[in-house]
């Protein structure tokens, strides 16, 4: 068990890396699809994210590639803009509809 | 004064580009002197060209006169063919042109649409003088179908009326019949030679000679295209329903003008003709059996101007019969007095009818009689006409139908046979139709407004007949004069007076030593032809000795109208059965089951599937956030899933 851990010198391994990004990018998507808190859902968005990052971080040490890390800064300028975006969202959201406000009451917008 | 030749037709143009403009502006009686000015003018310039070719020497009497280019590469020109025989066309054309443009004035008088008749009569005498005096089959078809144009539009003059409208319809498509011919002729003809230009053609398929079937289908076709626009059998039907439009057209075009085009059109591809002895005498057995069909519609018609529409189809058989026969100069001949005649006779109709406006009924000869006592003069003048068709002599008529009948006598016996029966029967209807409108009790049928008016003067004036204006009765005059001796321009008893054959045959083809036209030299001696016109006035004697002692009985007999007769035959019916019930037929089904079935389903069933799919598709689009992130997440698996299964495997 420690072998898939840890390396020879004592260090993670990449396996260990992506497992702890699978958990979570796992845990972000089912909470995305179980809340109805629009705000625990936004964190849950961050979650993914930043499963994804640390997925392009190691990929990007374990492959000696600066790429993946270049990839990360963008990624992360990028949520910086959508927490803006995102958060004056779920404040209107929340403006409008003062009580039990959740991702559903938004539905107007249907076909 | 030559040079002038493309005033001509210049004038007319001029008249009609003036009278498009402005004609509405200049109002009623302006806009019609115009018109008869330019045409006026036209027919001086016409007869200074006359003048200054007489006075030429007789091999130069013919010459082309080139306006400009029009197709280089078919190597087709805008250019006059000025030769006798065209010079003889455009007097007639415009002479007569003129007088019924004057006779116009007065009956279109008062008429809402005044200056649009003389734009149109102006337009039509500018194609006729084209289609006369082109040099090429391709100007020559502009004309014709100039005129077939003009002759749509003023049937159709008073489109308000039902009949006149479908009558211009009924003229437009049985002389596509003809065109079709006319332009599968010229296909042919451009194939062969090269070019469309007369005399070239002339001399290309005399001195290569293409395959003999090849010119019988040009000549076939041709003929064809002058069926159409003669009225010729099986093409004539549109001629009687033609006379709804206003009489002087009856008279110009369907009479005295754009009717004989065909005929013209027979003479001038003669030298063709001559290659084909087959076709010649196709056309000239049409050309006789028309002339004695439409002479036996025409003695149980009761519409004055539907008695003159056969006689004039009757008469063109004639011609085409003299084509036939190789007497080119007897048919042209006939042509001109013809013109001159029946023109008359149409314009005396003409002004008949509009002396008994007011009346129910006016064109009638069954509610006239007696109208010699109202209009003299008119009465006079149709005399004259009666006897020039009948072919009594010295009048002209006369003069020409002998000709003709000499021409079928030296060809064909039957034939000859057949032009005296016509001419019995001519004579025949004739003298009924002038009984009938002239002598007799007086049978008018009085309008309701006419007797309920109070006004008594007013009621006395509409009452009874009144002759017509002098501008009506000038042309009248001048006709019946023309009538009275045109036959004099070619009488058979001394070669040196031929005069119209000495006319048309001299003229060399520009640039050659060949004759343009050769008449046929009488192959009979003086006392045949004496004998031959006695043969034919006692035709024609019989005719009128008939008809006077029949008809002077009264009116209403039965028994003396065939019905069948009557009514033309049936073939009105039987081509109401063939043709329009089917083509009703079809259009119905193009229209209610083709259109709003087939090309209106596929568009309205395009509508309906996107309707339908859409409506299906968009319950996708629920609205909720987590249901697309549950989309999201259910691909990303199914992505996933497939990237393993395919490494795994």
């Amino acid at each position: 068990m420690t072998a898939v851990v840890l390396s020879a010198v004592g260090r993670p391994t990449t396996a260990a890396y992506l497992s702890v990004s699978a958990v979570l990018f796992t845990l972000g998507a089912v909470g995305i699809l179980l809340k109805r808190n629009v705000l625990v859902m936004f964190m849950c968005v961050e979650l993914m994210l930043n499963a994804a990052n640390l997925a392009l971080v190691t990929f990007a040490r374990s492959l000696n590639d600066i790429g993946g890390q270049v990839a990360v800064f963008f990624s992360m300028v990028v949520a910086a803009a959508e927490v803006v975006v995102g958060l004056g969202i779920i404040v209107s959201i929340f403006r409008r509809r003062k009580i039990g406000a959740t991702a559903d009451s938004a539905s107007l917008l249907k076909g | 004064m030559l040079d002038l030749v493309w005033l001509i037709p210049a004038l007319p143009l001029v008249g009609f580009c003036i009278l498009l403009v402005v004609g509405k502006r200049i109002g009623e009686p302006l806009s019609g002197y115009l018109a008869t000015a330019m045409v006026g003018g036209s027919f001086v310039t016409a007869l200074a060209v006359f003048v200054s070719l007489v006075g030429k020497h007789e091999e130069e009497r013919a010459f082309t006169k080139v306006l400009f280019s029009w197709m280089p590469s078919l190597g087709v020109d805008v250019a006059l063919l000025v030769n006798p025989l065209s010079i003889t066309m455009v007097l007639f054309v415009t002479g007569i042109a003129t007088l019924i443009h004057l006779f116009a004035i007065g009956y279109m008088h008062g008429d809402p649409r005044f200056p649009r008749f003389f734009t149109y009569l102006n337009l039509f005498v500018f194609s006729m003088l084209m289609l006369v005096l082109a040099d090429n089959f391709l100007l020559m078809f502009l004309g014709w179908e100039g005129v077939g144009t003009c002759s749509y539009l003023l049937i159709s003059f008073w489109f308000e009326k039902d009949s006149a409208s479908s009558a211009g319809k009924k003229a437009f498509v049985t002389n596509r019949i003809g065109d079709f011919g006319l332009m599968t002729a010229m296909f042919l003809i451009f194939q062969q030679t090269g070019s469309l230009q007369y005399h070239a053609v002339f001399r290309a398929i005399e001195e290569n000679r293409p395959a003999q079937s090849t010119v019988v289908a040009i000549c076939l076709l041709l003929f064809l295209g002058a069926c159409g626009k003669s009225a010729q059998l099986p093409l004539y039907v549109w001629l009687p329903d033609a006379m709804e439009g206003p009489t002087p057209v009856s008279a110009l075009i369907h009479a005295a003008t754009m009717v004989t085009a065909g005929v013209y059109l027979m003479v001038r591809i003669h030298p063709l003709l001559e290659l084909t002895p087959g076709v010649m005498q196709i056309v000239a057995w049409t050309g006789g059996l028309t002339a004695l069909y439409a002479a036996t519609i025409a003695t149980a018609q009761d519409d004055i101007k539907r008695v003159l529409a056969y006689s004039t189809i009757s008469q063109l058989g004639y011609m085409f019969l003299a084509v036939g026969v190789g007497a080119n100069v007897a048919a042209i001949f006939h042509m001109v007095t013809h013109a001159f005649f029946k023109a008359l006779m149409f314009l005396g109709a003409g002004s008949v009818i509009h002396g008994l406006h007011g009346h129910d009924d006016p064109q009638n000869m069954k509610f006239m009689g007696n109208i010699r006592k109202w209009m003299p003069v008119t009465w006079a003048t149709y005399m004259i006409g009666w006897l020039a068709i009948a072919g009594v002599p010295p009048f002209s008529g006369f003069w020409s139908k002998d000709e003709i009948l000499l021409g079928a006598y030296q060809t064909s016996k039957p034939l000859w046979i057949i032009g005296l029966v016509t001419a019995l029967l001519t004579a025949y209807y004739m003298t009924r139709q002038v009984v009938l409108v002239f002598y007799g009790k007086e049978r008018f049928l009085h309008d309701a407004n006419t007797v309920a008016a109070t006004d008594e003067h007013d009621a006395a004036h509409r009452g009874h007949p009144h002759e017509s204006p002098v501008t009506m009765l000038l042309p009248l005059v001048a006709l019946a004069g023309l009538a009275a001796v045109g036959g004099l321009m070619n009488t058979p008893f001394r070669a040196k007076y031929e005069f119209l054959a000495k006319w048309l045959d001299s003229g060399l083809i520009p640039g050659t030593g060949i004759h343009a036209f050769v008449s046929e030299p009488h192959q009979v001696g003086g006392g045949t032809k004496f004998a031959l016109a006695a043969v034919a006035v006692a035709c024609g004697l019989v005719g009128i000795f008939l008809g006077w002692s029949m008809w002077k009985r009264g009116a209403d007999q039965p028994e003396l109208e065939v019905p069948l007769l009557k009514r033309a035959y049936g073939i009105d019916a039987i081509l109401g059965r063939v043709i329009t019930v089917p083509g009703m037929a079809l259009s119905n089904f193009a229209a209610f089951v083709f259109d709003r079935k087939i090309i209106d389903g596929v568009v309205n069933g395009f509508g309906t599937v996107v309707q339908v799919v859409g409506g299906t598709v968009r319950k996708v689009q629920t609205g909720y956030v987590r249901q697309y992130a549950l989309g999201l997440v259910g691909g990303l698996v199914l992505m996933v899933a497939y990237v393993l299964v395919r490494t795994a495997l």
